[in-house]
């Protein structure tokens, strides 16, 4: 595809100054949110696009409800009651249900995030800092885990970087824990500068012996497993002097002793902090993450360059970056629009949160687990493990040369995704009894005109579509709704009809069951694999 | 329905056992080793051609007999008496001129023709009343999936898991044209394949695409569809049975709509699909306005423009599968959803009626015609309506039992009411149903119960992954009526009974759900 390139923008970080509506609100909104209600974009459209950013990026950091005993009818636990949360009680007996419980509320976490960026941006820390439920294996780590993720998600980069070094469940994932004098472990070390910081651009040109020295500086870290507090214990550590390579300016961490042995780690990120690279680099993955993977010359001088500046410049604080991408033209550039392949987790929850899709409520809590748990899966399924990624790099989509996000969708994730959008249609989740799917009535309500045809059809390919579409797609479409019929004051009165009859089950499902067609179509289109 | 006839009749299906430990059985028939090869009886195909909007019967098939009530009736849309075409042998019936080419079928004994059907309390909504005909329900009753789809979950109720396989390549059933209806949905999932309109079913067979836009987005919407077009199995399939075969007919006219879809519905059959039902359709039946044109006496216009298209296209396609040797073993039906008024309206056409003929054709239907001339009232009003004499869903046992060859008790679980069949087709299902109990294994099977029918109850047999499993049984309006199991269940089979005492006799299904996984079997209580 040679003239791709042509298409390629140049628009860079100046403050986008076009129209805001709710084309662009949207965009806004399937980048930095799992999925749009159709309410929410009439709602960030009629905010100013400074508004609609704010509110976004306005994290109140407000601790969420924690996940709960939701395994005692199977499982008696003595400690905590069902129906509480086992956060605090570090009893191993109920580890894997409660690892059970972590995911499931996980998901719902996602499923039922607010106004701002935060789950999304969650997910994008998971995926930088990757460690694996598997390995670690611990339900408190992974809880704390998620919520450092969740405290740190907008805040200042560096500090989190000590955070996660410091953190139960990476401490065991990368071996820190075990990291001795006697035995240096080079695996934290080695992953802190190649993936959480400095990456591996061309001007990232740290050595292997920078990597043995940065594996004594973070010698005598400990994990308590019954509390999960993290101690430094000095007789661990390496206490002498660690000479760093010309990339580091040939720089020397004074060995420190006693008490003043976890000082070293300080010195070492501000070591690896006062290089250029560590903004480009984090840079880099929040454009892959919220824009395209491909980073050609262009970008990288118009986008890559001046937000690394700002984040530099601006000590590492993440939350200025974030507003300078989505406030640019580059972000708002139609030729950037529509390209990204949602990942599993957003494509799934994505689902639920379009369609409103209601699910059990916390009173009926043991359903409402098992109705995450199956969503939680079903990204499983298509080969997105919330909690346990591939490996300490992530998802390869988000940094596997060439396809990236392409990596999403193969012979075997694309018929899934599919069944899943059928699924969600047609039969739902069965949870005790109920059925959790799609109301395709309750949906079209929410649209700005139900009983025109033409305008169901442009709010539904606003909403779910991406790309324009034309009039003899449209057609077709309508062709659905009218089940071939080609006056459209047949559907006007079919709706009119279940209006003024609620409760004639006839009547309803004489649109339901057009509406559902429909929208089942509009699922299983490409374009709706698309963000 | 007949209580001992269900006795009687206990369907082979219900001893299948769930064998296999620890994974759903697939291909497990094969492990019997002992399935006859015959398949004689059952490569049997059906057409469904719909007419949307609502076909003027009496100007289709016109009671020559009453030709002065009809003309007092109609004025303005009446067909000159000695234009309409008579049908051989029968007197006082008489065909639209437009429809010559389906008279000569007539005439030949390869159209058989039934008069007035309909059903009890009309409905004159298009929406309601086509969902009539998709579902078989009653005029009252809402049924959310379709006969074909029921039909088909009873011959291969292990659908859509593991499916394709070896037992069954192909699509079950195919939908082309503008229309996607209910027909072809089963309990749970759809069981047709859609092509979606007719540029995509072209686009399906050349393999041609439209191009994405070229931006970001346009790459990667070609690469998702690329994908999409590599998975989809049923696609490579249709598109290798298509490049298999040739149409032999040199009779399909030019801008048919209808033929457009027909000639393909052969070329794929030909090409060796295993596809049981083919659905295809016609819009603009609708004729309120402009049904005739005056100017040449009525004898043209947009019905008569429409009679045409159908009777050429049937025409030609009945020519082509005798050419491609395939007439033996393909049934054509048309209907629509409601015939239209007696009286013309003031638009020289005529708004939405009740019973209207329906044909149907192939090499295995019988002669002639069933039911006589409606009656046309003297001096009919805005409120006469043709009494109806076949109801709709007789044809569909009639072909149930009698083309897919199903016993009776199945048939009634099909359309979840007792039809007795009709006289319409020769002999063809005289041979073993060792292909039934051959599609009654494809696939995986999640669930399944013994006995059925069932007294008070009944053993349900399913498989888990290790995951959350949810087995409920639901009623024919969808009701949940019992919930059997609904917890994490170790991996393996296991089993539970379904104590059904209380419940009301007749069809249930059971709905198997494990994550996405979905699986239905219907059940019949008997006492």
């Amino acid at each position: 595809m040679a003239t791709q390139q042509q298409a390629r923008t140049h628009s860079g970080i100046a403050q986008y100054s076009g129209t805001w509506d709710k084309k662009t609100a949207l965009h806004l909104l399937r980048r930095v949110h799992c999925g749009v209600k159709w309410e929410d974009i009439d709602r960030f459209s009629k905010m100013s696009m400074n508004e609609a950013i704010n509110r976004v990026l306005d994290i109140d950091y407000s601790i969420p409800s924690p996940p709960i005993n939701n395994y005692s009818e199977r499982n008696p636990d003595p400690n905590v009651p069902a129906g509480q949360t086992w956060i605090n009680d570090y009893n191993g007996t109920f580890n894997n249900a409660r690892m059970g419980s972590l995911r499931s509320w996980w998901f719902g976490e996602i499923l039922n995030h607010d106004d701002t960026i935060r789950e999304k941006m969650v997910l994008f820390w998971h995926n930088h800092f990757s460690t694996q439920t598997q390995v670690y294996n611990w339900a408190n780590f992974g809880y704390n885990y998620v919520q450092l993720l969740r405290n740190d998600c907008l805040k200042n980069f560096k500090t989190m970087v000590k955070d996660v070094t410091l953190d139960p469940a990476m401490l065991v994932f990368l071996n820190g824990e075990r990291n001795t004098k006697v035995a240096p472990d080079e695996n934290y070390s080695r992953e802190l500068q190649e993936l959480f910081t400095l990456g591996k651009g061309p001007e990232s040109q740290y050595t292997e012996s920078d990597v043995i020295a940065g594996a004594k500086v973070l010698t005598g870290w400990r994990v308590n497993k019954s509390n999960g507090n993290v101690y430094f214990e000095a007789n661990r550590h390496d206490e002498t002097d660690k000479q760093f390579s010309a990339f580091y300016n040939n720089t020397v961490i004074a060995g420190k002793s006693g008490t003043q042995g976890p000082e070293e780690l300080d010195d070492l990120l501000d070591m690896i902090f006062a290089q250029q690279e560590v903004a480009k680099h984090i840079v880099r993955k929040l454009y892959r993450w919220f824009i395209y993977y491909d980073i050609d010359e262009t970008t990288e001088n118009n986008v890559i360059t001046p937000l690394a500046n700002i984040f530099r410049n601006g000590n590492y604080e993440i939350k200025p970056v974030l507003e300078a991408l989505l406030r640019s033209e580059h972000f708002y550039d139609v030729a950037n629009r529509d390209a990204l392949i949602k990942n599993p987790v957003d494509f799934t929850a994505g689902i639920i949160r379009n369609f409103d899709v209601e699910l059990p409520g916390a009173n009926e809590y043991i359903g409402q687990y098992q109705s995450w748990a199956t969503l939680y899966n079903t990204a499983r399924g298509q080969q997105m493990q919330l909690g346990d990624p591939p490996s300490v790099a992530g998802w390869p989509a988000y940094y596997q040369i060439p396809q990236y996000h392409e990596l999403w969708i193969n012979s075997d994730t694309l018929p899934s995704r599919n069944k899943i959008t059928d699924a969600m249609i047609s039969y739902g989740i069965n949870i005790s009894g109920t059925r959790y799917k799609i109301d395709p009535i309750k949906y079209n309500k929410k649209l700005s005109n139900p009983g025109n045809p033409n305008d169901v059809i442009d709010d539904m390919l606003l909403h779910l579509h991406t790309l324009e579409v034309d009039q003899a797609q449209k057609d077709y479409m309508k062709s659905i709704l009218l089940g071939g019929q080609i006056n459209d004051s047949y559907w006007t009165n079919a709706w009119q009809n279940h209006i003024n009859y609620p409760n004639s089950e006839t009547k309803a499902t004489v649109v339901s069951s057009r509406l559902a067609f429909l929208i089942k179509y509009l699922m299983n289109l490409a374009e709706f694999q698309l963000s | 329905m007949k209580r001992r006839d269900f006795l009687k009749r206990v369907a082979p299906m219900s001893l299948l056992p769930f064998a296999m430990n620890g994974q759903p059985i697939r291909a497990y028939g094969k492990l019997l080793g002992s399935d006859a090869e015959d398949f004689t009886n059952t490569d049997n195909v059906l057409v469904l051609i719909q007419l949307n909007g609502g076909n003027d019967g009496l100007n289709t098939l016109i009671p020559l007999d009453q030709y002065s009530n009809l003309t007092k009736a109609r004025p303005d849309v009446i067909l000159p008496e000695n234009k309409v075409l008579e049908l051989n042998g029968i007197e006082g019936t008489g065909i639209h001129p437009s429809m010559s080419k389906m008279k000569n079928m007539y005439d030949e004994g390869k159209l058989h023709i039934l008069q007035s059907v309909g059903y009890p309390n009309q409905n004159y909504s298009h929406f309601r009343s086509t969902d009539i005909w998709m579902t078989g329900a009653d005029s009252d009753e809402v049924l959310e999936s379709g006969w074909i789809g029921r039909y088909l979950s009873e011959e291969w109720p292990n659908f859509p898991n593991g499916f394709p396989n070896e037992d069954m390549e192909d699509p079950l059933a195919i939908q082309i044209g503008s229309v996607v209806s209910q027909v072809c949905q089963g309990v749970a999932v759809n069981m047709g394949f859609a092509v979606s309109n007719p540029t995509n079913y072209y686009q399906l067979l050349s393999g041609k695409y439209p191009e994405a836009p070229d931006t970001w987005a346009g790459k990667e919407l070609d690469y998702v569809r690329t994908v999409a077009r590599q998975t989809n199995e049923y696609s490579v399939k249709i598109k290798a049975a298509a490049e298999k075969a040739t149409n032999l007919s040199t009779l399909y006219p030019e801008g048919n709509r209808l033929a457009d879809q027909l000639k393909i519905v052969a070329q794929l059959i030909a090409g060796g699909l295993k596809t049981r039902v083919f659905v295809v359709s016609l819009g603009g039946f609708d004729t309120h306005a402009n049904q005739v044109d005056p100017v040449d006496s009525n004898e043209t216009g947009n019905h008569a423009f429409l009679l045409e298209t159908v009777s050429e296209a049937i025409n030609a396609f009945q020519d082509d599968i005798e050419k491609l040797g395939i007439d033996e073993r393909v049934l054509g039906m048309t209907f629509s959803e409601f015939g239209r008024r007696i009286i013309s309206n003031a638009s020289t056409g005529t708004d939405h009626g009740s019973s209207a003929p329906l044909f149907m054709f192939g090499n295995k239907v019988k002669s002639g015609i069933t039911g006589v001339n409606p009656t046309i009232p003297d001096n009919a009003t805005a409120k006469d309506n043709l009494a109806m004499q076949t109801d709709f869903r007789s044809i569909y046992s009639t072909i149930l039992r009698d083309w897919f060859c199903l016993d009776e008790a199945t048939t009634d679980n099909v359309l979840l009411h007792n039809f007795d069949k009709l006289d319409l087709l020769q002999d063809t299902c005289q041979t073993t149903s060792a292909q039934h109990l051959k599609n009654q294994r494809a696939g995986d099977a999640y669930v399944t119960n013994y006995p059925n029918p069932f007294g008070d109850n009944t053993t349900i047999k399913y498989f888990s992954d290790g995951s959350l499993v949810n087995i409920s049984i639901v009623n024919t309006q969808g009701q949940i009526v019992r919930s059997v199991v609904n917890s994490e269940i170790p991996r393996g089979t296991h089993e539970v009974m379904l104590d059904a005492t209380g419940l009301p006799s007749g069809t249930y299904y059971c709905q198997y759900q494990s994550g996405m996984t979905n699986q239905t079997r219907s059940l019949l209580k008997i006492r």
